[in-house]
């Protein structure tokens, strides 16, 4: 397999996964900003810094507003990681790996681009915002199901897989470092479970709201919530769940390999230095700390993926 | 019942319904207007949705266009397409024959039959080429033939295409097509199929691996890039025969045989299905500036450490001034009569041709020696007297830069226009594969048509069409 194509798989899952987090943003910061009388205009400051977008956003608007956030995070082409830019970077990749992919995994990506293009055209109203912004996920996810459907478990699935759970854990990650303060043991107000806004806008970022309540049930806080988006391996988009299926498709890359590359080291180390405690463990590390820890580990590895399979030379 | 100018492929010159035809025509007239309506968007869709879009020149990523394609297919006899592919086999071996010799002995001009300067003035001659031995002996492993026809017999050549002839991935898609949207019309004719190109494609070229490959030649296809004009056709085809599509960069010269980089560190390539012109191949042979290509390929390729396919140089054969001599080079290299006619064709670079060329603009089509794509042409019967004169100019500065024909009678078939069925003019691209097992004429080819009334500029960057092609059983 070309060195190009691995690159081109890793970046169009990558820019794929980031749509769909960054639309899953929007929605959380809507639902927050209806349905919560406290929520205020700030709360799109953390969205847009969960975005990882806020600095090139305050560079081009002089004010947060609602409406500049969510045009900026939905179809602004100055954003990178726009939707509709993420979705064109997306498709520009499959494009370039075309011969990697099926016909309908091709098929419907292509499908995704064509759709987002014409829904992002114009600015999109509150009315129609809940409608498109399901139709982007449903696209994201059509592609995910013929990915799973119809590729080859070989290492061009593999090039795929690391390129979601890359960008799903520093997405993950990153929710957690804008948030991290209300999620402190001595921040939480007692008795209040589910009562707590931000708590709230971090469970629905990752879309969790319903799967947290039905592990922990309806008592718990901020310990738990937190357990639930590091280590529990059973939620799909945790730290622990993302880093496992990265060591296991690195390790799948590794068949007939004598000696492991630096990358599936750095991923081992991660995990068994990371991932491994309870959460009091993390808790007595120092959250924050945790959590910069593993968002800097894990650009590492991004960099050490591209040298160990020859992305560029 | 009247004569119509031109012949007409389904209904002839008379208005009589034509063999081929009989069976699709039948079932058209049981067919309901608004229905094949809705399949001609269906099929639109359809293309846009697996992306056979084509990138214009100096435009955008934002600017992928679909290629119209009509629903009604052009129909050719099997004994009309007999006729024309012992033709083209038989053009096909003579431009083979004649690079060797080109870049050899060059026996043809030790004969006095095409006259030294125009091999040596050219600039399609590759002195890189002179002396080299191209793995099987094979220069042109694919070309397209353009026919066009005027008659129920009459075919001429109207171009050859022996550098990287383009199109074959529309052949392919137009049929994929038309078998989803009307599976019938495929029980009731017996139609040739043209599906196995990509297979006969890959053994095609890895029958003409280099001495240093291995028994399982490994093919690759070089494109360059995905904002090229035919990126969606080069990905097809690798896609199609499950080898790698790479670019200049992801190529180098490793231990003298040109490798790919690939996760597990470089692999040599035997065979090269290049999609990239030969300026742009090897900065260190040719144009230094190129970014395309990979620095030293011509070095490896003289030694016999990989198959560039087409040969560098072949567009020496296919150069719009040679192709005045094809029937002449098809005599001298197979000593038989040419099976296929070519267009009567004055080199303005003779005086008398050029004297009469001037004297007859306004019926004449002039066409640049070096232009591709139908640009930088006069259509003298549709020109305006200002166009005229801009030429006349042209002619007379540099007349060995053109030459000129009469305007044909191109045939018609009709398109599903919004009026229901209306004549449009087309042409035929059928594609070949030499190799050293043979040479292989793929029942069919690429049938384009001119979408405007009238029109005879059949080029998809000048508003042409596709329509499938197909050849019926005997």
């Amino acid at each position: 397999m070309l060195g190009k194509t691995a690159n081109g798989l890793f970046w169009m899952y990558r820019y794929l996964e980031r749509a769909e987090n960054t639309a899953r943003l929007i929605e959380a910061g809507q639902r927050i900003a209806l349905t919560r009388l406290e929520a205020r205009d700030e709360e799109w400051v953390s969205v847009l810094q969960s975005a990882g977008v806020l600095g090139a956003f305050q560079a081009e608007n002089e004010t947060i507003t609602k409406e500049a956030a969510i045009d900026w995070l939905l179809r602004s082409r100055a954003n990178t990681s726009s939707v509709l830019s993420c979705v064109e970077a997306a498709r520009q990749n499959a494009r370039m790996v075309r011969t990697a992919l099926t016909g309908e995994v091709w098929e419907a990506i292509n499908a995704t681009y064509m759709r987002t293009r014409s829904a992002l055209a114009r600015k999109v109203s509150e009315r129609e915002l809940p409608k498109v912004l399901g139709a982007i996920r449903q696209h994201t996810a059509l592609v995910r199901g013929m990915t799973h459907g119809t590729m080859l478990r070989n290492e061009i699935y593999d090039f795929a897989r690391i390129g979601t759970f890359l960008e799903r854990a520093d997405n993950t990650a990153r929710i957690l470092d804008v948030k991290y303060y209300v999620l402190l043991p001595t921040a939480s107000a007692v008795g209040t479970s589910l009562d707590n806004v931000q708590w709230e806008t971090i469970l629905r970022s990752v879309s969790a709201r319903g799967g947290f309540r039905m592990a922990y049930g309806a008592g718990a806080g901020p310990a738990e919530i937190t357990e639930f988006l590091i280590l529990d391996k059973r939620m799909p988009r945790s730290l622990a769940f993302c880093v496992d299926k990265l060591h296991c498709n690195l390790r799948y890359l590794h068949k007939g390999k004598r000696k492991p590359l630096p990358s599936l080291r750095q991923v081992d180390q991660l995990e068994r230095m990371y991932l491994v405690h309870d959460i009091g463990a993390v808790f007595e590390f120092g959250l924050h700390e945790f959590i910069q820890q593993m968002l800097t580990q894990l650009a590492g590895i991004a960099r050490q993926i591209e040298i160990d399979f020859r992305f560029y030379e | 019942m009247s004569e119509t100018q031109y012949f007409d492929e389904m209904w002839g010159h008379d208005e009589t319904l034509r063999q081929p035809y009989r069976q699709f025509h039948d079932w058209l007239h049981r067919e309901n207007p608004a229905d094949l309506r809705a399949k001609q968007r269906e099929a639109e869709e359809l293309f846009r949705l697996t992306g056979i879009t084509f990138n214009v020149y100096g435009r955008t990523e934002a600017e992928e266009r679909l290629i119209p394609f009509d629903i009604i297919p052009r129909i050719i006899s099997a004994p009309e397409w007999t006729k024309l592919s012992r033709g083209i086999e038989q053009r096909v071996r003579a431009i083979n024959a004649f690079l060797h010799d080109i870049y050899h002995r060059q026996e043809i001009i030790r004969a006095g039959r095409i006259p030294k300067e125009m091999i040596s003035r050219n600039e399609a001659f590759l002195p890189h080429m002179i002396g080299v031995e191209p793995p099987g002996g094979i220069y042109t492993h694919i070309v397209g033939i353009d026919l066009v026809r005027t008659g129920p017999g009459d075919f001429y050549v109207l171009e050859d295409n022996a550098r990287t002839p383009s199109g074959v991935s529309y052949m392919l898609e137009n049929r994929e097509t038309m078998l989803q949207m009307f599976p019938e019309l495929f029980s009731q004719n017996r139609v040739q199929p043209v599906q196995n190109y990509p297979t006969d494609l890959c053994r095609s070229l890895a029958a003409c691996a280099p001495p240093a490959a291995g028994s399982q030649p490994v093919v690759a296809v070089l494109t360059p890039g995905i904002y090229n004009s035919a990126y969606f056709e080069h990905a097809f085809l690798a896609d199609q025969m499950g080898v790698e599509l790479v670019e200049g960069h992801d190529l180098r010269v490793v231990d003298g045989r040109v490798a790919m980089r690939t996760t597990q560190g470089y692999q040599p390539v035997d065979v090269l299905y290049r999609r990239v012109d030969d300026d742009f191949l090897d900065p260190m042979n040719f144009n230094p500036d190129s970014q395309l290509g990979v620095p030293g390929i011509m070095d490896v390729y003289r030694a016999g450490g990989i198959t560039i396919a087409n040969a560098p140089g072949t567009g020496i054969a296919d150069d719009k001034a040679i192709y005045s001599y094809m029937p002449e080079i098809v005599e001298f290299y197979t000593g038989e009569r040419p099976l296929l006619e070519n267009v009567p064709t004055w080199r303005c670079s003779d005086p008398d041709d050029l004297a009469h060329v001037l004297e007859n603009l306004g019926d004449l089509v002039v066409k640049e020696v070096h232009g591709s794509g139908g640009y930088g042409m006069l259509i003298g019967p549709t020109a305006t007297k200002a166009e005229i004169a801009g030429f006349r100019k042209k002619l007379k500065a540099r007349p060995g830069n053109y030459i000129a024909q009469p305007t044909l009678s191109l045939s018609t078939v009709p398109i599903f226009s919004r009026q229901g069925l209306a004549p449009r003019h087309v042409d035929l691209r059928p594609f070949v594969l030499v190799s050293p097992e043979g040479i292989r004429v793929t029942p069919g080819g690429l049938t384009r048509v001119a979408l405007k009334k009238g029109s005879l500029v059949v080029n998809s960057s000048q508003g042409g069409g596709t329509k499938d092609t197909w050849v019926l059983g005997d």
